[in-house]
């Protein structure tokens, strides 16, 4: 590996995580580096140059690290290797895969140490779809071999440009990872040797497709709150601001159980390291009830943890986006979840704090609304030029500073998204999960429900909300019997429509089938006229009701039983309409 | 062949600045003074210029004070004989016994890989019912106190350290009031735990850069003893000291300050401590209980704020009692499943009918007629507060669990509480039943 045309340079300064480097010759924005302290390389982004200084922030603890001590540059943008074999795996922000890092070093995550993604030397079944002569592009599939349930494609390298000519291809049969199965020529005559994986630069946005269509499908999460006021579209954006403790993580480990897309990628940016546990634990035996395998077959696990290099918990959302379009890229529809943003941008804060740029709103750098409108940029519905589509969806959880969502990772988000489920405190205080506020979260897409029926059920929301507020003043004897019932009808909606028993194995996902069917007997409670004898009355008759409801949800679709609780229910709206 | 220099170019804050090469980041230094030897770290390298966080102090260094480098990182010296001990912030014994120079370890040493670690699932038992019965703890947990100046959480502190079924006490004091320390020190002798306790106490009046090295000094043994196998529980008191420091040192850094102050990194460097909670597959366990005042009884405070993010739940000390709102053990699912049967059922029942009572409190303070189930909430909260909330009490979880069937059983007919019947046939007291 010795490269007579290795560009060095020396340590120069050392401040927390990051490195002056003085160098030789030439040097590149955000290129990787390795600074060399006695046997360890420690990794390293070029983020600054100053005439021949170039500063660095480094992907591991600097401890040790000396004025003199060797850099070397690699001349390449941080990268990630792409290729059939990432589906199941936990890797940490620089794509070390994690579980073979603990079997080789134990319980710590040894400075310096490195693995390939994917092991070189893993096999598989390719089988061509291309043959000699033909043109391609960048993107292009040239052949598939099986990831899980999957036929991944392996397609023409995305940084190669212009049509390209097949020369060879292999034959139908098992080859290594890295083993050459086509060679391609461009135009000009030069050839390139393709294998099955690929490197892409994590910042840049993967771009082999004809183009971006606007997002209108709705995507299915099976959580009834989201799905029917708050929907997400099919490569749409939304973001989950939230105090600590009022469920951000429970949600989004809902939603990559439950949503029904091909792949989810998990970037699990600086939390807790007990959560990703969790998901290691529980994946691996649930299933997903659309392929009837192990839902980590579908799910990929960046993980770089609240105690782990800050700098690679920059680049671990990146690195999640980028497998996401990788993925996209073979007409699969994907779900990156980012839990938090928050970290990502206090990552981001830190070290434009050591580089000493001048600070904007509470110290974040000037560039972190470009960065987050940039990241969530890269979700969205593409045509691919097969005529496929493929799709990311991009969901980031927030942490915002005392739970106050005025504050600029919030409202930088706010702005690029296209949905905002804002949680709130008091419903987590009030147990009532999710804890998404009805009222305050929006969104621009469209729900499977139809719009003017949605909005009836917001309008008894907003009514009930209302009255609810006059109630504390003026007391329930303040109130009408009428509005009291628009009251118990909007708590009514909210306790067995709007929340959802997480712990209850039916009431925990609700397919969109089931949504729009209730929904539709939920509308026509709203709009029944009840009448009754006084307020303990009404009330009593709609604790009953939302009890009778509660049973109902926890009872499988279209099942005997399930007929039977509906009919108990409309009996007993019958019995307490206007009759009485 | 070790070089000394002895040219001091800056002094500012705890920070010396000298001219000096072949220096590692984060090393180790000697500053020998007039008034003696202190130990000073590396925190930035700046080409030639080598800046250091003095652990004493830098009051009364001289600009031709010689510093000598010691070419290596923290190191705490690690074996049975801390066992016992009383420590400063850096390891210098504090106690009458002697200077420990065996086994040294590096402090501030990697993180777990999230891949070994296990899903937690075992009880720490306290004896507290509020924490066993409503919030229960659990091996590998990082749970803080959040409470206000006043409240008595050292004493609660000392109180779950000495009840809790674990190996081993760490106690991480930082900028504690050095009568609280003799309260530790003093507490945990008369209590006999001092000889599985390793104290390392920094006490107001020591050197702010000290008190930063407290809990790496406490989890680097921690985390020795408990990849030996031992069951370990690490206090740290009072974090939000530890966080003022950091603050401190940052600002005489020149480090833009985020929010209220504090460094950018707050949340990482709090993190970085937290994080090291862990149960070892096949080894021992750290758990960590700690404190965190809030200034102002506000949460939102950026160290309360940030500290909540990275914890297991929270503990709020208020009004001299754990509150029933707003505490949290984000793990107990994990082990209340299978104490007793009734647990989970007692746990969310009793909190609720808390609730009503605390409800019908306000309806009272606000003069509206009590109707004959507020009169039985008033008899059921008073009682509550009493026989289960009150710090006093100390009962096994169990017993707890009965003491609540006993007081639902006192003041409700069964189906005022909501409760299912199998369970009601299986704990309600008999001879109330008959009634």
């Amino acid at each position: 590996m010795v490269n007579t045309k290795q560009r060095t340079g020396k340590v120069a300064g050392v401040n927390g995580n990051m490195v002056v480097v003085e160098f030789e010759g030439r040097v590149m924005q955000n290129e990787v580096a390795y600074v060399i302290v006695g046997a360890e390389r420690l990794k390293s982004e070029v983020i600054r140059v100053r005439g021949k200084r170039a500063e660095m922030q480094v992907f591991e603890d600097t401890s040790g690290i000396k004025i003199g001590d060797h850099v070397e540059f690699t001349d390449e943008l941080l990268s990630v290797e792409l290729g059939p074999g990432l589906l199941g795996q936990v890797f940490d922000g620089l794509q070390n895969p994690l579980p073979r890092l603990a079997e080789k070093h134990g319980f710590f995550l040894k400075r310096g140490a490195y693995l390939d993604p994917i092991d070189d030397h893993t096999t598989w079944d390719f089988t061509p779809t291309v043959k000699a002569g033909g043109k391609v592009r960048a993107g292009d599939q040239l052949g598939t071999v099986p990831e899980k349930m999957f036929a991944h494609w392996i397609m023409v390298p995305f940084a190669l440009s212009g049509e390209l000519e097949v020369c060879t291809i292999a034959a139908e049969g098992k080859y290594a990872l890295i083993d050459k199965i086509a060679q391609l020529k461009d135009g000009a005559g030069k050839t390139y040797d393709v294998s099955m994986t690929q490197t892409w630069p994590v910042k840049v946005p993967i771009k082999a497709y004809v183009k971006k269509i606007r997002p209108t499908e709705p995507l299915v999460t099976k959580i009834r709150l989201i799905d029917t006021l708050v929907p997400v579209a099919v490569g749409g954006t939304f973001c989950t601001p939230g105090p600590f403790g009022a469920g951000k993580t429970v949600l989004q480990h809902l939603l990559s159980r439950h949503t029904e897309v091909d792949v989810v990628v998990v970037a699990a940016c600086g939390e807790r390291a007990g959560e990703v546990v969790e998901l290691l634990e529980e994946f691996p035996r649930l299933t997903d009830p659309r392929t009837k395998r192990s839902l980590m077959e579908r799910t990929i696990i960046i993980c770089n943890t609240s105690s782990m290099p800050v700098a690679a918990r920059e680049s671990s959302v990146y690195t999640g986006v980028t497998l996401a379009e990788y993925y996209r890229q073979m007409g699969l529809n994907v779900l990156l979840l980012a839990d938090s943003t928050s970290r990502w941008a206090q990552a981001m804060r830190e070290m434009s704090g050591r580089l000493e740029e001048i600070p904007g709103e509470e110290a974040f750098p000037a560039y972190l609304e470009s960065r987050i409108a940039a990241f969530y940029e890269r979700a969205g519905l593409v045509k691919l030029r097969n005529g496929k589509t493929g799709s990311v969806t991009i969901g980031g959880a927030v942490s915002p500073a005392g739970g106050n969502f005025e504050e600029p990772v919030t409202q930088a988000t706010l702005k690029v998204v296209g949905a905002f489920h804002g949680l709130s405190r008091a419903r987590a205080d009030a147990r009532r999960y999710p804890s998404v506020d009805p009222l305050d979260s929006w969104s621009k897409y469209t729900s499977f429900i139809e719009a003017e029926r949605v909005r009836k059920g917001i309008a008894i929301l907003k009514k009930s909300f209302s009255v609810n507020q006059m109630m504390k003043v003026v007391g329930e004897e303040g109130t009408s019997t009428s509005e009291f019932v628009d009251y118990l009808k909007g708590e009514f909606f909210d306790a067995v429509y709007l929340q959802q028993n997480a712990f209850d194995k039916t009431d925990e996902s609700t397919t969109a089938d089931r949504q729009k069917y209730v929904y539709a007997l939920i509308e026509e409670i709203i709009d029944k006229p009840f009448e009754f004898k006084d307020k303990d009355d009404a009330r009593k008759f709609f604790q009953e009701l939302s009890q009778m409801f509660i049973t109902w949800n926890s009872v499988p679709f279209r099942t005997d039983e399930f007929s039977k609780s509906e009919k108990q229910i409309r009996d007993k709206i019958l019995s307490g309409a206007i009759s009485k | 062949m070790q070089k000394v220099y002895s040219q001091i170019l800056e002094i500012e804050g705890d920070v010396i600045t000298v001219e000096a090469g072949d220096v590692g980041y984060k090393e180790l230094a000697e500053v020998r003074t007039k008034a003696g030897v202190s130990l000073a770290q590396v925190i930035r390298l700046a080409d030639k210029k080598v800046s250091l966080q003095v652990l004493a102090g830098s009051r009364g260094i001289s600009t031709n004070d010689q510093v000598r480098f010691l070419k290596r990182p923290m190191q705490v010296s690690c074996s049975e004989n801390l066992l016992g001990r009383v420590f400063t912030g850096n390891g210098v014994p504090r106690d009458n016994g002697p200077a420990l120079t065996d086994n040294f370890i590096p402090i501030g040493g990697p993180a777990v890989n999230p891949a070994r670690r296990i899903v937690p699932k075992n009880m720490i038992r306290t004896g507290i019912p509020m924490i066993d019965v409503f919030n229960s703890l659990v091996v590998s947990q990082k749970l803080p106190i959040f409470s206000v100046a006043g409240e008595p959480y050292n004493e609660l502190l000392a109180r779950i350290a000495l009840q809790a079924e674990v190996d081993m006490i760490i106690l991480g004091g930082m900028g504690l009031k050095y009568d609280d320390y003799l309260f530790f020190r003093d507490t945990f002798e008369e209590k006999g735990v001092l000889s599985r306790s390793i104290l390392f106490v920094h006490t107001a009046s020591d050197p702010t850069v000290e008190c930063l090295l407290v809990p790496d000094m406490c989890l680097a043994v921690a985390e020795h003893f408990a990849l030996k196998g031992k069951k370990v529980l690490v206090l740290l008191t009072d974090m939000t000291n530890f966080s003022d420091a950091l603050k401190e040192i940052s600002i005489t850094m020149e480090q833009i300050p985020s929010n209220r102050g504090y460094p950018g990194d707050l949340y990482s460097q709090l993190a970085a401590r937290y994080e090291k909670a862990v149960d070892f597959q096949g080894a021992g366990s750290i758990t960590i209980l700690a404190v965190t005042t809030m200034p102002g009884d506000d949460v939102t405070h950026p160290v309360p704020d940030n500290t909540g993010y990275i914890t297991e739940g929270q503990l709020y000390l208020r009004g001299g009692h754990i509150e029933p709102f707003g505490s949290l053990s984000r793990l107990k699912q994990q082990v209340n499943g299978e104490t007793r049967s009734d647990h989970r059922t007692i746990m969310d029942r009793m909190i609720q009918l808390f609730a009503d009572y605390r409800g019908t409190l306000e309806k009272r303070s606000m003069g509206f007629q009590m109707s004959a189930w507020d009169k039985k909430l008033l008899k059921y909260g008073k009682r509550f507060e009493d026989e289960l909330m009150d710090l006093s009490v100390n009962i096994p979880l169990e017993e707890a669990l009965d003491k609540g069937w006993a007081i639902l059983s006192d003041v409700f007919e069964p189906a005022e509480t909501g409760i299912k019947k199998s369970l009601i046939d299986e704990y309600w007291p008999k001879e109330k039943a008959m009634k």
